[in-house]
């Protein structure tokens, strides 16, 4: 049989294979009901634990305290401000295309929604005596719906700055929109190297794939990695890293709500629980894209490493808490990045998605690919991996080491056809400034004498 | 009893919409009315807002250059991911025709970074 055939055939086996993935797909409504209403809630409380968490991390970046009133450690803030936001008056601007200006909101809050929906939170327990896992649905494309859904959020925030008749809303909407496809063509070729390594598309199998270590032979000694793709695929990791916050609309990526040029950008004409819709999806996305990363990339709800010792981590409920333990760190580097660097110009934003990003990973792709069809064993790859990753590691701490700078930047002295005098241009002193201090000491000398009259005449003379 | 995997995506989703409209319909009860023709009008930092037309007028070309952009790469991507997953399967062979594909779709990009395509300002 020639080789083409022959993979037709394979093809043909895995059209006909179940799209199912073992072991879901058999929960009874009441189960499925059950996990639809926890992870609703848990986005609803983390989104309002998230606020006061940046609020307080960014507080504290800055030097004072950040909310401490409401509740204990102020931690009753936002829900404070969630129910003010609905006592709100609900403002429609006259110049609103009012159908799409209702929709909008809706259509960003769910998207975020479905994305959760196929993040593993956790392995098998028992409910009820129900054998399920933590997790609401996977399918053989779970990866696909995560991407899905945040493309659909790029609607809500378009339709949301097209149909507030603001100019305001206008541009905000038109740039989120770029900068979000921009942004999604590099998380979408950063999984990519993902797929090739797991050999799947659903998020459970890609939380399985990184259970086992890896060992290593170096220099005599066994040296036992863990198998995240972080490590084992970490131009990938760094890649989706920074994607996901240009994906997600977040500093130093936020030129669509540049405040000091769109107000608010998009969602400049919205108040009351609109706004607050916009904002919860917002939040979302962020712990979706987190949640993502972690399935990904940082072995799932798999305990790290020093905890993975322990025989029981990986095993009940304990998952429960690993993965929400990643999703706090992996929110406080959104908010640290927040805190740190400063707004990006949009041309360098849109410079850095397709011209630095784009090519960078495409060339990833290649090499990955290359590394895996020449080695056949999986010990060759693996170290061709670690060396491919500690290379671009070398390489970026290299572009982020300080350099050498002009001290004084060189200007052009016509700028642009502007002239513009010369910045170094040095004051003359003043025939003034020499006579002035002599003038000071004769007022004083009067002032001292008691004559009055030459007090208020001395420096006129001068 | 067996139901289709998608059913809770869709279970997700229903809920998702039932709040969203719900949040929707229940604030302006919710709020108080005081009426002000200054407030239904758009927000321009105080100044009498700018007449726009109602399709949203006219934007640069920029951004619709952006977006087929994205429609190229987004279609290489959907691509690139079957490959990727049967990477193993389809070996050397399927290594080598996906190069001539990132390769073709490398041409035009270069073409379009080359022209000022995806240059700023």
């Amino acid at each position: 049989m020639n080789p083409l055939a022959e993979r037709t055939d394979w093809y043909a086996d895995s059209l006909t294979a179940a799209s199912e993935v073992e072991g879901f797909g058999r929960d009874p409504w009441w189960l499925i009901i059950g996990k639809i209403l926890a992870i609703f809630l848990f986005l609803i409380v983390m989104t309002i634990f998230t606020i006061w968490y940046e609020r307080r991390v960014v507080g504290r970046m800055q030097h004072r305290p950040g909310p401490n009133r409401a509740g204990p450690f102020g931690l009753l803030q936002s829900v404070a401000d969630a129910l003010k936001l609905a006592f709100k008056e609900d403002i429609t601007v006259s110049a609103a295309d009012r159908l799409v200006y209702f929709a909008a909101p809706i259509i960003s809050v769910t998207a975020a929604f479905i994305g959760y929906s196929v993040i593993p939170f956790g392995p098998e327990v028992s409910i009820f005596g129900h054998r399920t896992a933590l997790q609401l649905a996977d399918v053989e494309v779970s990866v696909l719906v995560v991407l899905a859904a945040s493309s659909m959020a790029v609607y809500g925030v378009v339709l949301a700055g097209w149909s507030s008749g603001s100019p305001y809303s206008l541009l905000g909407g038109l740039r989120s929109a770029a900068q979000m496809i921009s942004y999604e063509v590099g998380l979408g070729l950063s999984i990519v190297a993902v797929f090739m390594t797991a050999g799947t598309l659903s998020t459970s199998e890609i939380v399985a794939a990184q259970e086992a270590g890896q060992p290593y032979q170096i220099g005599g000694f066994e040296l036992t990695l863990p198998a995240w793709y972080a490590i084992l695929l970490f131009p990938s990791f760094m890649i989706f890293l920074i994607s996901m916050v240009g994906e997600t609309n977040r500093a130093p990526f936020d030129l669509p709500e540049a405040e000091s040029e769109l107000v608010g950008g998009f969602h400049t004409e919205y108040s009351s629980l609109k706004f607050a819709l916009f904002f919860l999806a917002e939040y979302i996305a962020m712990m979706t894209m987190s949640g993502i990363l972690i399935t990904l990339f940082l072995g799932g709800w798999r305990a790290p490493w020093p905890i993975s010792l322990w025989d029981g981590a990986n095993s009940g409920w304990w998952p429960l808490l690993w993965f929400t333990g990643k999703l706090l760190i992996l929110l406080f580097v959104f908010i640290w990045l927040r805190g740190t660097l400063p707004r990006l110009r949009y041309d360098q934003f849109m410079h850095l998605g397709w011209k630095v990003i784009l090519p960078i990973s495409l060339a990833w792709i290649v090499v990955l690919g290359g590394i895996r069809a020449v080695n056949d064993s999986a010990d060759s790859e693996y170290l061709w991996l670690t060396v491919v990753g500690l290379v671009s590691l070398v390489a970026l701490l290299i572009y982020l080491l300080p350099r050498p700078k002009d001290v004084r930047p060189q200007l052009d002295p016509g700028a642009g056809g502007f002239p513009i005098p010369p910045l170094d241009l040095e004051v003359p002193p003043s025939p003034r400034a020499a006579r002035l201090p002599a003038a000071r000491q004769a007022t004083r000398q009067a002032v001292s004498a008691g004559t009055a009259d030459t007090a208020s005449t001395g420096p006129k003379e001068g | 009893m067996s139901l289709s995997p998608y059913v809770p995506i869709a279970g997700m989703f229903i809920l998702a919409i039932v709040f969203a409209v719900f949040s929707v319909a229940v604030a302006p009860l919710l709020g108080p009315r005081r009426y002000n023709r200054a407030k239904l009008e758009a927000y321009e930092c105080g100044i009498e807002p700018s007449p726009q037309p109602v399709s949203g007028g006219r934007f640069p070309v920029k951004f619709y250059l952006t977006a087929m952009l994205f429609i190229i790469f987004d279609v290489e991507i959907i691509f690139l991911y079957p490959w990727a997953v049967s990477f193993d399967a389809l070996g050397t062979f399927g290594f080598v025709e996906m190069l001539l594909f990132i390769a073709t779709v490398f041409i035009a990009y270069a073409y379009v970074w080359r022209r000022g395509g995806l240059d700023w300002d």
